[in-house]
């Protein structure tokens, strides 16, 4: 049985797999954007507690194998009858929030100190300058790495497989192993990944050609 | 017609930490008139600009606006400060909008103007600072002397009592300077309050009312600009006159 016949054969549960992982990339992204905002304010707050918060959170997760921490979120918070998808999207959230932080408060620290103050001179309050002036321009030089963050939390979500979840790598585990021939269904599930990739890619770089057209 | 008293500064202090920048800074400025402010890189010329519209705020001494004496106790200074026009040396436009948007911005979200009235007020101002042909341009597009002009038509647009030049014209091309002086001289014409921190000599000359240098933090010098720049009275105007002439 070659190569292709395998990938047809079984592509009805890799694609179930598949849509199971871009699930738990794109929700666990979608909540990692906002802790990201969020740690990045504290950082860029200049009120020191807030800062050691936010420091203290980025050493915690930069500290720890995301492995550790998906264990510990699924035996944490399964406890609380919280549902496995929602405990290793919510770990993969904590984790990718800490490196989101890290990019949103470079790209509104990248942004001229001269646009706040021409803001601020035109009678626009700090808030309304950061969500009008800065936050627009920082989201576009953000977007390069977000969207290589992004890429890698898919890749990162086949942890998920560790706690059960029957994701695109677990798929293929689990086929390798019941049909000993592991070789075969890792190279067919490298393929599906890649296509994943690929199809994020191409969203991040349609955004991003169309978030510069002030250029 | 007796004029206002549209800015008073008396007794003003400011450091940044060890750098005591301003000096016990008396200074008026009546209704109309055009102000410049001269002196060397660190003399407190900018820094006294920025605590007028209160960018910086004074650690000491009293700034008033309009007759009114400001303190960030009483007053919301984002309020005073969409009173007092502001243009950077480096233009500062926001380079994510376009040019009309750039104007309209402070007026829809500040003032709380409809979109429509902020736009037709913007275009108006685009006119006449003789850009209406590029209102849907990004500022990248434009040359230095254009983007300084929209940052005078953005200022404009908050309809400022006053309005403060920080070097408006000393990142640009010496060709395009003309231009952003013609602007100003225009404003001027039309009885705009206006302090402005340069080194054209020759607009200071044919437009300003009076000049003030300033050295080390303090106020050294006032005079009519023919008689300082002719025939300074302090040997430091002499001095600083000398080395930028």
């Amino acid at each position: 049985m070659d190569l292709l016949t395998k990938f047809i054969d079984t592509y009805p549960v890799f694609l179930k797999g598949m849509l199971l992982t871009f699930e738990i990339t794109i929700v666990s992204i979608f909540i990692a954007i906002f802790i990201g905002l969020f740690f990045a304010f504290l950082k860029i707050s200049n009120i020191k507690i807030l800062e050691w918060i936010a420091d203290l959170y980025i050493f915690l997760v930069r500290g720890t194998p995301l492995v550790v921490q998906i264990f510990i979120f699924y035996f944490g918070l399964t406890a609380f009858n919280i549902s496995d998808f929602l405990a290793v999207v919510l770990g993969l959230a904590f984790h990718n929030g800490a490196y989101i932080a890290e990019i949103f408060r470079g790209a509104i620290q990248s942004i001229d100190h001269g646009q706040m103050e021409a803001g601020r001179s035109l009678g626009m309050t700090m808030g309304l300058t950061m969500r009008r002036i800065i936050l627009p321009q920082a989201s576009r030089r953000a977007l390069p790495p977000l969207g290589n963050q992004f890429i890698i939390a898919l890749k990162d979500s086949s942890l998920a497989s560790f706690i059960g979840m029957y994701e695109l790598f677990n798929v293929a585990t689990t086929h390798g192993s019941l049909k000993y021939d592991y070789m075969s269904y890792l190279l067919i599930v490298a393929v599906y990944y890649l296509v994943l990739v690929l199809f994020f890619s191409i969203i991040v770089r349609i955004i991003e050609k169309k978030m510069s057209s002030s250029d | 017609m007796s004029k206002d008293i549209m800015i008073n500064v008396e007794k003003l202090n400011k450091s940044f930490g060890d750098l005591h920048v301003l000096r016990d800074i008396d200074m008026t400025v009546n209704q109309s008139e055009v102000v410049c402010l001269i002196g060397a890189s660190g003399s407190g010329k900018s820094t006294l600009l920025r605590c007028i519209n209160f960018l910086e705020l004074k650690d000491s001494g009293l700034v008033m606006i309009g007759g009114e004496k400001i303190e960030k106790e009483t007053h919301d200074l984002n309020e005073v400060r969409a009173r007092v026009g502001m243009v950077f040396q480096h233009f500062n436009l926001f380079p994510h909008k376009t040019v009309l948007q750039n104007v309209m911005e402070a007026p829809i979200y500040v003032k709380k103007y409809p979109k429509e009235e902020a736009k037709m007020e913007a275009r108006a101002l685009l006119k006449k600072v003789g850009l209406l042909d590029k209102e849907n341009v990004y500022p990248s597009k434009l040359s230095g002397g254009q983007k300084q002009r929209v940052a005078i038509a953005r200022a404009l647009a908050m309809k400022p009592e006053i309005m403060l030049f920080d070097e408006p014209t000393s990142a640009l091309d010496p060709e395009l300077v003309g231009e952003v002086l013609a602007t100003m001289k225009e404003l001027a014409e039309e009885g705009m309050t206006m302090v402005v921190v340069t080194h054209e000599m020759g607009f200071a000359r044919e437009v300003a009312d009076w000049a003030v240098y300033m050295h080390e933090g303090r106020i050294v010098e006032v005079g009519h600009p023919e008689q300082l720049f002719s025939n300074p009275k302090e040997a430091r105007t002499k001095n600083f006159l000398d080395s930028v002439l």
